[in-house]
């Protein structure tokens, strides 16, 4: 695989971008320029970038109030404030409001690891999905990141864009297009699936080389839009056989639980959700974390091996 | 029920001062290896409050270690929940843990997060990270011992760019609604919050008159200065029948040179040569190992 990259990095690449071409984009922060990887942006466009102070609820409603005015503001800050704090303005100021927003959560899922379970974001996905109206995209790599800021500008609704700090390689082919409500399928299996997100895809795709060794042939999916969910992929999996689902993330209400909703009104087949247990998590880095959560290659592969010979 | 000593004062305890000046000077020392050890962390904030907790836990607060859960311990919650080496040095200074469990801040497993736990840490009132959280929860600590006709007293230490958060000001006008006169809030005014200065963000000031003309008592301290602090905490509440509101003035990174009142040290985590730079900086400063 490639050399590993901070997604944040391309995700600021493509903001300046679309800035340059349009007037109307705005970057919105809450003391998190630094965090957010918008000091550039900052340097280029200082009118453009408006900084609320420590204040996520009062970042939303200002976001929603831009967009009333015809701005696209990117409103960025870390997943874990951004979505649980300001949870209800997220809902009404920006879903049932309708209002063209683009929530960037930064450094979601794991990867505070060492900050601890206030800093973890592994409740956004299952906020977020649950919402009317919102699109939910988490990109995988680099590119997919950058393909999914402009997908979010182009399109007229909220979006929540949940980003991480991990470095992760490139998972997707050259040539790779990234479309709003599409799953993409990174490799052909036959026995089984593992439907992966974000910092998740780069594992599951090793777990499935680890998994020829075992004579199952495994298929993988990137599922970086959780809602609207691509239903047609899934029930696709599910016709070749059981699932895997792996998010970092609560297995509460997130991609596992999107997937299985897709399944049992479909074409039920066995699954395995793996993620985090319904805990809060201990002490550690984001790494640590992940393998304490069996979030790695050996851990995807066992869970894979053992729900293919159940079944 | 406990009892415990009444509070010395400065009239009391010769050399007092100087005790909790080496105690802040320790809290300085140990926050500074478990940042660098962790490879994370927040010196700034750490440094900027570490003459506040010294006064506090060595003046000041009626808690005692060896029954760290005593109904009748005044409270101290500590809402700059970033500043944990600080607050987890402090407390283990004090004897609510072993000195040597810092040596585990942040590592696998380790009680000690990067943000405090209280049902890990003996001593921790609040789980805070998420700034503000701890003056709300100090409002209902504080309602509770009204309630109870108790006399213990409850403190809470805020960041001054953590006032940018609007709960802080549910709370700020609850308390004077509820008539809190057992409550003191702390707030380490370094002017600095994570990406630049309180005032070049969202400012604060006019910050005194704000507090007052939301009903609150408040005393404007150098927050450096141990026995001003402790001149201000003796004398609680500073209006009768009102929560206190103690504006700490204070300096992020406080008593390092090169780590003294810069921003990007909110979060930086230093080298090997910084931490022995800075080492030998706090020998001089308040005592020796
Ligand atoms: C709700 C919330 N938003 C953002 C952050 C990220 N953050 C951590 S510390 C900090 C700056 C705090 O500044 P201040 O309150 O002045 O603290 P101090 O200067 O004492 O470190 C920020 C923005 C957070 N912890 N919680
Ligand atoms: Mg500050």
């Amino acid at each position: 695989m490639s050399t590993k990259a901070d997604c944040r990095i391309a995700f600021a690449e493509a903001l300046i971008a679309l800035a340059e071409a349009d007037r109307r984009v705005v970057a919105v922060a809450s003391d998190s320029v630094g965090s957010s990887n918008l000091k550039e942006f900052k340097r280029r466009f200082p009118e453009r970038l408006v900084n609320v102070g420590i204040a996520e609820q009062n970042l939303v409603g200002v976001s929603a109030g831009l967009a009333s005015a015809g701005k696209i503001p990117f409103a960025c800050a870390a997943s874990c404030f951004l979505t649980a704090r300001a949870l209800e303005q997220v809902k009404v100021d920006l879903a049932y409001s309708r209002h063209n927003v683009k929530l960037c959560g930064m450094s979601s899922g794991l990867a505070y690891g060492e900050l601890g379970p206030t800093h973890h974001s592994i409740e956004d996905l299952a906020w977020m999905r649950v919402i009317a109206n919102m699109t939910v995209v988490v990109p995988a790599d680099p590119v997919e990141t950058a393909q999914a800021v402009r997908a979010a500008a182009a399109m007229d609704g909220p979006v929540f864009l949940r980003l991480s700090r991990l470095p992760v390689p490139d998972v997707h082919p050259a040539g790779y297009a990234f479309q709003v409500g599409r799953a993409a399928l990174l490799r052909q299996g036959l026995d089984v699936t593992l439907v992966a997100a974000g910092v998740t895809v780069a594992p599951a795709l090793e777990a499935a080389g680890l998994l020829d060794a075992d004579g199952i042939s495994a298929a993988v999916l990137n599922l970086s839009t959780i809602r609207p969910i691509d239903r047609e992929s899934i029930v696709a999996a599910a016709s070749r056989g059981p699932i895997v689902t792996v998010e970092e993330h609560t297995v509460y209400g997130g991609l596992g639980s999107a997937v299985a909703e897709a399944v049992v009104t479909s074409r039920p087949v066995r699954m395995r959700m793996l993620g985090v247990p319904g805990v809060f998590a201990p002490t550690g880095s984001a790494e640590f974390l992940l393998a304490h959560f069996g979030l790695t290659p050996e851990g995807i592969r066992g869970a894979a091996r053992s729900l293919v010979r159940e079944s | 029920m406990h009892t415990y000593p009444t509070p010395s004062t400065p009239q009391e305890t010769a050399g007092w001062a100087a005790e909790v000046g080496r105690r802040a000077a320790s809290i300085r020392r140990a926050s500074l290896r478990m940042v660098h050890a962790a490879r994370l962390g927040h010196p700034g904030g750490d440094l900027s409050c570490a003459d506040i907790l010294a006064t506090l836990y060595f003046h000041v607060l009626r808690v005692d270690p060896a029954s760290p859960y005593d109904p009748s311990r005044d409270r101290f919650i500590m809402s700059k929940g970033h500043a944990s080496a600080a607050l987890f040095a402090t407390l283990a200074e004090a004897g609510f843990f072993p000195l040597n469990d810092l040596d585990t801040y942040m590592q696998p497993l380790s009680l000690l997060n990067g943000h405090p736990d209280r049902n890990k840490v003996p001593g921790v009132e609040a789980n805070t990270g998420p700034l503000g959280h701890g003056l709300p929860i100090a409002v209902g600590a504080a309602l509770a011992a009204k309630m109870d006709g108790a006399t213990w007293r409850t403190f809470v230490l805020t960041g001054d760019g953590e006032l940018q958060e609007g709960s802080n000001w549910e709370a700020i006008m609850a308390a004077s609604q509820f008539g809190l006169d057992n409550l003191t809030a702390v707030v380490d005014r370094n002017r600095l919050q994570q990406g630049d200065a309180t005032e070049h963000t969202i400012a604060l000031e006019p910050l005194a008159d704000r507090w007052r003309a939301f009903g609150w008592g408040v005393v404007e301290v150098d927050g450096h200065d141990v026995s001003a602090l402790a001149a201000a905490f003796d004398a609680l509440p500073a209006v009768q029948g009102r929560p206190t509101c103690v504006i700490a003035r204070t300096f992020k990174g406080r008593g390092i040179s090169f780590i003294e009142d810069r921003v990007e040290w909110h979060h930086r985590v230093p080298t090997d040569a910084e931490l022995a730079a800075a080492l030998r900086e706090l020998t001089g400063d308040g005592g020796e190992e």
